[in-house]
């Protein structure tokens, strides 16, 4: 360490080091242009000169480049120091007199007009782009000339091919004087941002984004300047840890494993390949992708709906279908991409939120394909709300001359060519697989389809054509994060089904941090507030919350972070909870029910009961809802925190017990859904009760003729039952039904009744199963005439090879029959494609006949839309209707009459069908007794409930029990099987458990104050409370409470208490929010 | 079933597929190598908004 004096205090730095270095270590500022951190120091601009005595006489240095000695003494603030500045800056300023930073200075300076010849330059040849050029291991640019002539240039004063385009000397000149055109030959652009799909730029060492796993940084190879020229290393300098290396190599690794699983997802289709969309000229027409980032709270323009030419707000956006999907003529995708119908509707209505004035939102499409579940609802919902939906044919795109406007011209419905002008354009794109991903098929042997989707089978939907190698998401056919996540869960499922005697001999047990007894000490309490990017710090004043915070009892830490849940903040936050040895924490930021679960996590890392911690929910409760009132809004932030902390300072550690698991399932049902799962885990080694009500396994495949891939559907279920028949582990229990099912997750008691004989069996996992049913029209003269059926009746028909078919001359199918409407508000999701099939064979049987489909929207969704061109292109006629313009049926001898409104032509026609099929809609099982003895929700239509739209779709939100099949939601084959593997995989990772965990947030209720009324036993929704007749009181089965509190708050003795939720901490919140 | 069965599975593709897979694997005691071309994992679903129809945060 060498000592010397700075301003008159003892100061030390390292030797080597420079006056400036030191000085800025002590807070000591000295002004400098030409210093840079990265770059050698220079001494050019002279503007850090100092006074340096040496113990006998005093002389200027230049702080930057004048490394420090023992004993001498350095002043940087004496007037001949500030005169000689002073001269400096009025000669730079004399040189560059529009420099922003000059001028600054000048200021500072107090300096007016400068003595000398004004001239008209911008570089003060610092010389720190020359200097960073070459650290960048480049000579693209240089001084030459000498004396006054000299300036930074090019070699010959050429645009440089040299020149990488790295925009370094851009980023270190302090004058602003160079651009990068003068200097690069070649275009240089930013590095786009992959994340925020190309709107806003990234560096070369970058973290995608601020919540992304792992968070560590990545050097971006293909831009990284030093592995173009070796130098810079710039990075690798300046981290503290040493944590890079550039000289890390590519490995390869080889890994010995059972099987494979390929999830490489898709990639949005690129519009700019095609002049007509103007997606590569305008830059108001964006994507879908783009404009999700534009609408995000972390996207490029932190979530205000902005166009990005001219960051005005939209008042006027119009959406663009099918682009890149259901087109053979411009791109190859002929497929429909099955998502895009419901991003763009979502799109319109989040707009519509996020707009501060009235926004019009228009979507332009063909058919509207919302089949999934409560999909309808939303749609009908956006319509209500005032999206307008065309249906049409975009002409054009073009550009409004003189503004950044989109002019539209489409074909309306009745043949009329409209036009509209929208300030901003989102191109609904498709989803296509990528290159890589089909050279990556074509080396492992996979075979894939006409557009690289895998090719598989109905029955066996995320298996390859190579043994042990399975594909889901995308990759299989477009899809939807729910079928995505199904898929998942059942390619886990097969992909393991061949490994079941190797489970268990690769894995580790994690090993947890023992849990810290705090039981004696005072509390300790850490708030940690989360700005949620500027979600919430955008609105509520996260700063005077944190101060706010600090004042409220036994709070020892206060921190704000900028997004609490990212992965660099957890493991910060352990940290501090050990370091500052806190005992308990509140978290003020999102909702508990996504992100209590992650911090517990934390609190258990930290070494803390999991239950010593709670969140105050500042966001959806309060910025989101009181955007346009920020002093309110951080008003009620410390309101929250201040409840929260009340409550926290009276938690107290909660215990979890462990119960063994009974390792077999129960699977309700013998349709293809629940022998598929039944078949599944067994042979993933569980035995299986399999139930079914009828006397034959099948359900409703053996009504069935072909799959929408012509697949036999009648030869696939017999050998489905074969498999369950000789499947040992599977015992079969037909004609049976339950009466009583007892018990909880991992230890279920459910009573089986075959007629009079009734059994019980012990499971660990049930599965739900059991199906739907076809819904049998009261319209269009069905069950009065006998030319009028349904689809499952038609399929009778195919099977029998009953001649009506042949001898059919006329066929119309009537769609949406009992769907879509007002009593059931939802869509069949299968009879589309089953009546473009049906209308497919009839044609194969018979050329001549005439087959008309009358249809609402056609959802031939995915690569279902194959079957609709060949189907148009065989000649079969598709007509829409109306739901207030339905068709009319009339009797006429063997025959009816469908008389219907032609929308194009604007014309009554009449068809005189042998063959009327009404495309009926399926329908649940309403007399579901085991919804109730399951205790497991039904939606509005009799749907079973799952936990988790998009990311539980075959979870309940009780534990243990799993659906699949049509009881969820009507479904083609291929994705009941998908979902019952689905269901298998989730049953087993219950299944691989030895114990599960009791207790927790579960009732406790004391003995003492109980009196015995059962209102507790009334209201518990779980059946989680017995009597106990012989102590005559209530008594709460832990396993099966899920403290939801009914028994708390119902009590008239206070005897049940919530842990976690007791009325003492209850209280003491509610005290907390009225005391200011 | 031959004796060398290996209980372990590769997945590939950290997006929300190839997550929920490794989740299920690793959950129900397969051992998982989850391979991701990228930075970091959680796909397309992490450059989303909301999702439809429940208007969920994606992230």
């Amino acid at each position: 360490m060498i000592k010397f004096k700075l301003n008159g205090k003892k100061v030390q730095g390292e030797e080597g080091q420079f006056i400036l270095q030191v000085a800025e270590k002590y807070g000591v500022e000295i002004p400098t242009l030409c210093h840079h951190k990265a770059l050698e120091p220079a001494g050019m601009c002279r503007l850090c000169t100092v006074e340096l005595f040496d113990g006998r006489r005093t002389r200027f240095v230049t702080a930057c480049n004048y490394p420090i000695w023992e004993g001498m003494e350095i002043r940087t603030d004496t007037d001949s120091v500030h005169e000689g500045r002073k001269l400096i800056v009025e000669l730079l300023l004399a040189r560059c007199p529009d420099v922003p930073i000059i001028n600054e200075l000048a200021v500072q300076y107090d300096l007016k007009e400068p003595r000398f010849k004004i001239r008209d330059d911008t570089c003060i040849l610092c010389g720190l782009c020359t200097r960073i050029c070459d650290k960048m291991g480049n000579s693209a640019i240089g001084l030459t000339g000498r004396g006054v002539d000299m300036k930074v240039d090019t070699p010959f004063q050429d645009q440089s091919e040299v020149c990488l385009g790295c925009g370094a000397c851009i980023s270190v000149c302090p004058t602003g004087h160079l651009k990068i055109e003068d200097i690069a030959k070649h275009t240089v652009k930013p590095i786009p941002s992959e994340y925020d799909a190309g709107l806003a730029s990234r560096r070369p060492i970058y973290v995608p984004y601020a919540q992304a796993v792992p968070n560590t940084p990545a050097i971006d190879r293909s831009v990284c300047v030093h592995f173009k020229t070796g130098g810079c290393k710039i990075c690798a300098e300046f981290c503290p840890v040493e944590a890079i290396d550039h000289s890390q190599q590519d490995e390869v690794v080889e890994l010995d494993v059972g099987s494979i699983i390929l999830a490489p997802g898709f990639e949005a289709f690129d519009p700019s390949r095609f002049d007509s969309y103007g997606y590569a000229k305008l830059p108001n027409v964006v994507t879908a992708l783009e404009f999700e980032r534009i609408l995000s709270a972390t996207g490029p323009y932190m979530g205000h709906l902005i166009r990005p030419s001219d960051k005005k707000e939209p008042k006027k956006i119009g959406w663009l279908q099918c682009v890149g999907s259901r087109d053979l003529n411009r791109c190859d995708n002929a497929y429909c991409s099955s998502v895009c119908c419901m991003y763009a509707i979502k799109q319109t209505v989040i707009s519509r939120e996020h707009s501060t004035e009235p926004l019009d939102c228009a979507v332009f499409y063909m058919d509207m394909r919302t089949h999934g579940k409560d999909f309808d609802k939303y749609y009908e919902n956006a319509k209500k709300g005032g999206v307008r939906f065309v249906r049409s044919r975009i002409h054009s795109i073009d550009p409004v001359p003189g503004t950044d406007d989109i002019s539209v011209r489409y074909i309306q419905e009745d043949g009329t060519i409209a036009a509209e002008i929208f300030d901003m354009f989102v191109l609904s794109v498709g989803l296509e697989i990528n290159q890589d991903v089909a050279d990556l098929s074509e080396r492992i042997g996979i075979e894939l389809d006409d557009y690289r989707f895998t090719q598989t089978d109905s029955f066996h939907p995320v298996a390859t054509s190579v043994p042990g190698i399975y594909a889901c998401g995308a990759f299989t056919g477009p899809k939807d994060i729910p079928q995505s996540v199904m898929e998942a869960s059942a390619s886990a499922c097969a992909a393991t089904e061949h490994l079941a005697s190797a489970r268990n001999t690769r894995t580790k047990i994690l090993e947890l941090p023992p849990e810290r007894d705090v039981g004696e000490e005072p509390p300790k309490i850490g708030v940690f507030i989360c700005n949620c990017g500027i979600n919430i710090g955008g609105v509520v004043r996260v700063p005077e919350v944190a101060t706010y915070a600090k004042t409220l009892p036994n709070v020892a830490y206060v921190e704000e972070n900028l997004f609490s849940c990212s992965q660099d903040t957890q493991e910060k936050m352990t940290d501090i909870i050990k370091q500052k040895g806190l005992n308990r924490v509140v978290v003020a930021a999102c909702t508990p029910k996504t992100h209590e679960p992650l911090f517990q996590e934390t609190l258990i890392n930290a070494s803390l009961n999991k239950y010593l911690f709670e969140m105050a929910n500042i966001r959806n409760h309060d910025s989101w809802v009181h955007s346009g009132d920020p002093d309110a809004a951080t008003q009620k932030a410390k309101d929250l925190v201040r409840m929260a902390v009340a409550k926290t300072n009276l938690l107290t550690p909660l215990k979890q017990t462990d119960l063994a698991v009974t390792h077999s399932a129960l699977v309700i049902g013998g349709g293809i859904a629940g022998m598929t799962a039944a078949v599944s885990l067994a042979h993933q080694g569980y035995p299986v009760d399999l139930v079914e009500r009828s006397d034959t396994l099948g359900g409703n495949a053996l009504l069935l003729g072909k799959t929408h891939k012509n697949e036999d559907v009648g030869s696939f279920v017999t050998e489905l039952v074969k498999a369950v028949e000789s499947q040992d582990l599977i015992s079969m229990h037909t004609q049976t039904s339950i009466s009583n099912v007892e018990g909880f997750v991992g230890n279920f008691k459910t009573e089986l009744r075959n007629g009079e004989s009734v059994k019980t069996v012990e499971h660990g996992v049930t599965i739900i199963a059991t199906g739907a049913k076809e819904y049998k029209p009261d319209e269009y003269l069905y069950g009065e005439h006998p030319a009028v059926m349904t689809h499952l009746e038609l399929d009778g028909l195919f099977q029998n090879n009953d001649p009506r078919i042949e001898q059919a001359k006329n066929v119309v199918f009537i769609q949406c029959v009992g769907s879509r409407d007002d009593q059931r508000p939802y869509c069949s999701k299968v009879c589309c494609t089953h009546s473009v099939k049906s209308a497919l064979d009839f044609k194969q049987k018979n050329p001549d006949v005439n087959v008309s489909i009358l249809f609402r929207d056609m959802r031939t969704y995915g690569k279902r839309e194959d079957l609709y061109r060949e189907a148009r292109a065989a000649g079969v006629l598709f007509f829409t209707y109306s739901p207030d313009q339905k068709p009319e049926v009339r009797s006429d001898g063997d025959r009816v009459i469908v008389e219907f409104t032609d929308r194009i032509l604007n014309h009554k026609l009449a068809v005189r069908a042998d063959i009327l099929c009404l495309a009926s809609s399926i329908v649940s099982h309403w007399d579901h007794p085991l919804a109730q003895l399951f205790k497991v929700p039904l939606d509005s239509n009799g749907w079973l409930l799952e936990a988790h739209q998009k990311l539980r779709p075959v979870d309940f939100a009780n534990d243990g029990i799993f659906m699949c099949g049509m009881a969820h939601y009507p479904k083609p084959i291929e994705e009941s099987i998908a979902q019952a593997q689905a269901a298998a995989a989730r049953a087993s990772t219950v299944l691989a458990l030895e114990n599960i965990k009791v207790g927790g947030i579960v009732s406790d209720i004391c003995a003492e104050l109980c009196s015995g009324c059962l209102g507790c036993i009334n209201v518990c929704p779980y059946g989680a409370i017995t009597f106990d007749d012989q102590k005559f009181v209530a008594e709460v089965n832990a396993a099966l409470c899920k403290g939801c509190g009914a028994c708390a708050a119902v009590c008239p003795s206070e005897a049940p208490a919530l842990m976690g939720f007791n009325n003492n901490q209850l209280y003491a919140q509610i005290k907390s929010a009225l005391s200011i | 079933m031959p004796k060398d069965v290996i209980g372990s599975v590769l997945v590939l593709g950290g997006g929300i597929a190839g997550m929920q897979s490794a989740l299920d694997l690793a959950n129900s005691g397969y051992y998982v190598y989850l391979v991701e071309k990228s930075p970091s994992i959680g796909g397309v679903m992490a450059q989303l908004d909301k999702t439809f129809p429940t208007n969920d945060c994606a992230m």
